[in-house]
């Protein structure tokens, strides 16, 4: 068949992903939650019933509403309220978009951190390849989550108190991504270590195509799939780091909660035997972190790269 | 060396993050009053001096005072580091005793029903993050059966300078949940790694030459192939401690247990720099000694590098 002259559908049609995919039922079961997960995080506005920031919606009569099943439950809570009569579902979405972005930011920053480092490390060689790796590897055995509640503790010591709060998103989404990279670069030096010696490379050398062309634009897209397996476990990886960090007390702050200062907070509330506060929140998060893992896994076996 | 680079960053981190007097005084000291400290701080000489002095004194195990406490770091730490080594010390087991054994049992049985719910299980393990896995065994163990602790160490014995949780009832009860939070985890990985090199040393010659010779199945599983099996699984398992280090973090603020971890956190938050900094050297002092005992229990697993060495010393 001539692929120039199929449309992109037709072509997707064809091609043996989508033929592993539709055969897969974790695959489609996965990636369908994770649709309707990122829709109604991202147009939350649309989605949620309340807004719970909104502090003239809020009443706290409606504080500790138990979810609507149970016997004390409204119906108009469905998951019920938290301490300050917010309504669970709501703030568990805006929480949700508030862990997607940042897992999706650090991961993306460690993605072309690590990508542009492995990339030239694997093209260049020599010291320079010794160095970056050597770095990687003192990387990797420092546990990521140490990592980046240190970096997290050296940024609250360099900005005052008052930025802090405003800051802390990009303090996180940089403390988490620098955490990340060395996978990326191991991955991309490997790949690239084998695409380098191939003709296509010798081809572009001899009629004088620059090396960061022949990098970026002839071998990135040929070690992309291995690229994009580890993005995928990473983004499970980083949304988990994100919330590790926020129940900790050191991710974001509580005016804007994401999924792991909720958890925090209603973990306050356990014992007193309001279990649901800190129950969705937690179950939403696996539930997430499940979904991808699972994808990734399926990306794994049908891209097949060769990881370690 | 690894402890020189590491001594370097956490001195680095205490000079330059933050001015340390700026710390330790109130608003309204004077000028003079602030340069005073700082020179009887030293904090004037030149950095490689004052550099010098971190590692002398860090050698020694003195790191300063702790900003935020106003007690040395160090008595801090000595009177922390039991319970957090007693934690990572029993998760450590416990990850490794049930990890192998269920390893072992899903790459002999691949087929049965069993196997293939616990690898279930332990995917769901991953995705499962540390404090999320603490929080419901407290909800379930504690609030609803009520019948473990969830906080704290419960009475503990001083031996020495060691205090211990393990030798008294409640000290146990209340290392039970910590401690299996914890080893979930490492244990899933175990799990998968055993299975794995089960599954490849059972396809090998000398396991068909071991069953054409009528040995029983029993002692060819788990003396012949998992001794084979368990070289990668001790460096993954070294690796992994440190990994536990690291967690006992969460685990530890989520059970309260007053262990370094919980330390660590508070002076994040503080921005307490001689707690950060002893931690760290501390944790690559962790990471260095498991190199060294992971190194040493190769030569008694692996006859082959016990001969390797002979030979090269001979």
């Amino acid at each position: 068949m001539d692929n120039k002259n199929m449309s992109i559908i037709e072509r997707i049609k064809d091609s043996d992903i989508y033929f592993s995919f539709i055969k897969s039922p974790t695959a489609i079961i996965s990636s369908i939650i994770l649709l309707i997960i990122f829709f109604s995080s991202f147009f939350v506005e649309l989605v949620a019933p309340f807004n719970p920031f909104d502090p003239s919606s809020l009443s706290l009569m409606d504080a500790f509403t138990p979810p609507s099943w149970s016997q004390d439950g409204v119906s108009k809570f469905i998951l019920g309220t938290d301490g300050q009569g917010r309504d669970m579902l709501s703030t568990i979405l805006y929480g949700s978009r508030i862990s997607l972005i940042v897992g999706f930011s650090a991961i993306l920053f460690s993605l072309i951190l690590g990508v542009a480092l492995g990339l030239t490390a694997g093209y260049f060689g020599g010291k320079y390849e010794m160095i970056v790796m050597r770095i990687t590897d003192v990387q990797l055995t420092v546990p990521s989550i140490l990592m980046a509640l240190l970096v997290d503790g050296i940024a609250r010591g360099l900005i005052s108190k008052e930025l802090h709060d405003e800051m802390a998103i990009y303090v996180l989404i940089f403390a988490i991504g620098i955490s990340e990279w060395p996978q990326f670069a191991r991955v991309s030096r490997a790949a690239t270590l084998v695409e380098k010696n191939k003709d296509y490379v010798s081809a572009s050398t001899i009629i004088g195509v620059s090396n960061i062309l022949i990098m970026f634009k002839h071998i990135l897209p040929n070690i992309l799939r291995p690229i994009l397996v580890i993005g995928t476990i990473g983004l499970a990886l980083a949304i988990i780091a994100e919330s590790t960090l926020s129940f900790l007390g050191v991710g974001v702050p509580p005016t804007t909660p994401s999924l792991g200062t909720l958890i925090r907070i209603g973990n306050d509330f356990l014992f007193s035997g309001e279990w649901w506060i800190t129950f969705f929140p937690a179950i939403f998060l696996v539930v997430l972190a499940f979904s991808i893992n699972l994808l990734g896994d399926w990306m794994r076996d049908t891209l097949n790269p060769k990881l370690n | 060396m690894v402890m020189l680079v590491v001594a370097f960053v956490s001195f680095s981190l205490f000079t330059f993050v933050g001015d340390p007097v700026h710390n330790m005084v109130g608003e309204e000291t004077s000028d003079v009053e602030r340069e005073e400290i700082r020179e009887t701080l030293g904090l004037n000489d030149p950095i490689p001096v004052q550099f010098m002095r971190f590692v002398g004194n860090a050698s020694k195990g003195n790191f300063g005072i702790s900003y935020q406490l106003r007690r040395p770091v160090s008595e801090l730490i000595t009177e922390r580091l039991p319970a957090t080594l007693e934690l990572v010390f029993v998760s450590a087991l416990i990850a490794l005793i049930t990890g192998t054994l269920l390893g072992v049992y899903t790459g002999i049985n691949r087929k049965s029903f069993l196997s293939d719910l616990i690898l279930a299980i332990s995917l769901l393990g991953v995705s499962l993050p540390t404090f999320v896995i603490g929080i419901l065994f407290i909800y379930l163990f504690a609030v609803i059966l009520g019948v473990l602790p969830s906080f704290g160490r419960g009475e503990v014995i001083e031996l020495g300078f060691w205090t211990t949780g393990l030798l008294t009832i409640s000290g146990l009860k209340a290392i039970i949940l910590p401690s299996v939070t914890l080893s979930l985890f490492q244990m899933t990985y175990i799990i998968r790694l055993v299975r794995a090199e089960m599954m490849e040393i059972l396809q090998m010659d000398y396991i068909k030459f071991a069953r054409a010779r009528g040995i029983n199945e029993r002692t060819i599983h788990y003396k012949h192939a998992l001794k084979n099996g368990l070289i990668p699984v001790i460096t993954i398992a070294g690796i992994n401690i440190g990994t536990l280090v690291a967690f006992s973090i969460i685990t530890e603020t989520v059970f309260q247990w007053p262990g370094m971890g919980f330390l660590f956190i508070q002076a994040v938050k503080f921005v307490d720099i001689p707690i950060m900094s002893a931690y760290l050297v501390f944790i690559a002092f962790v990471f260095v000694m498991i190199n060294f005992i992971v190194d040493i229990l190769y030569y008694f697993i692996d006859p082959r590098i016990r001969v390797k060495s002979g030979a090269a010393n001979g």
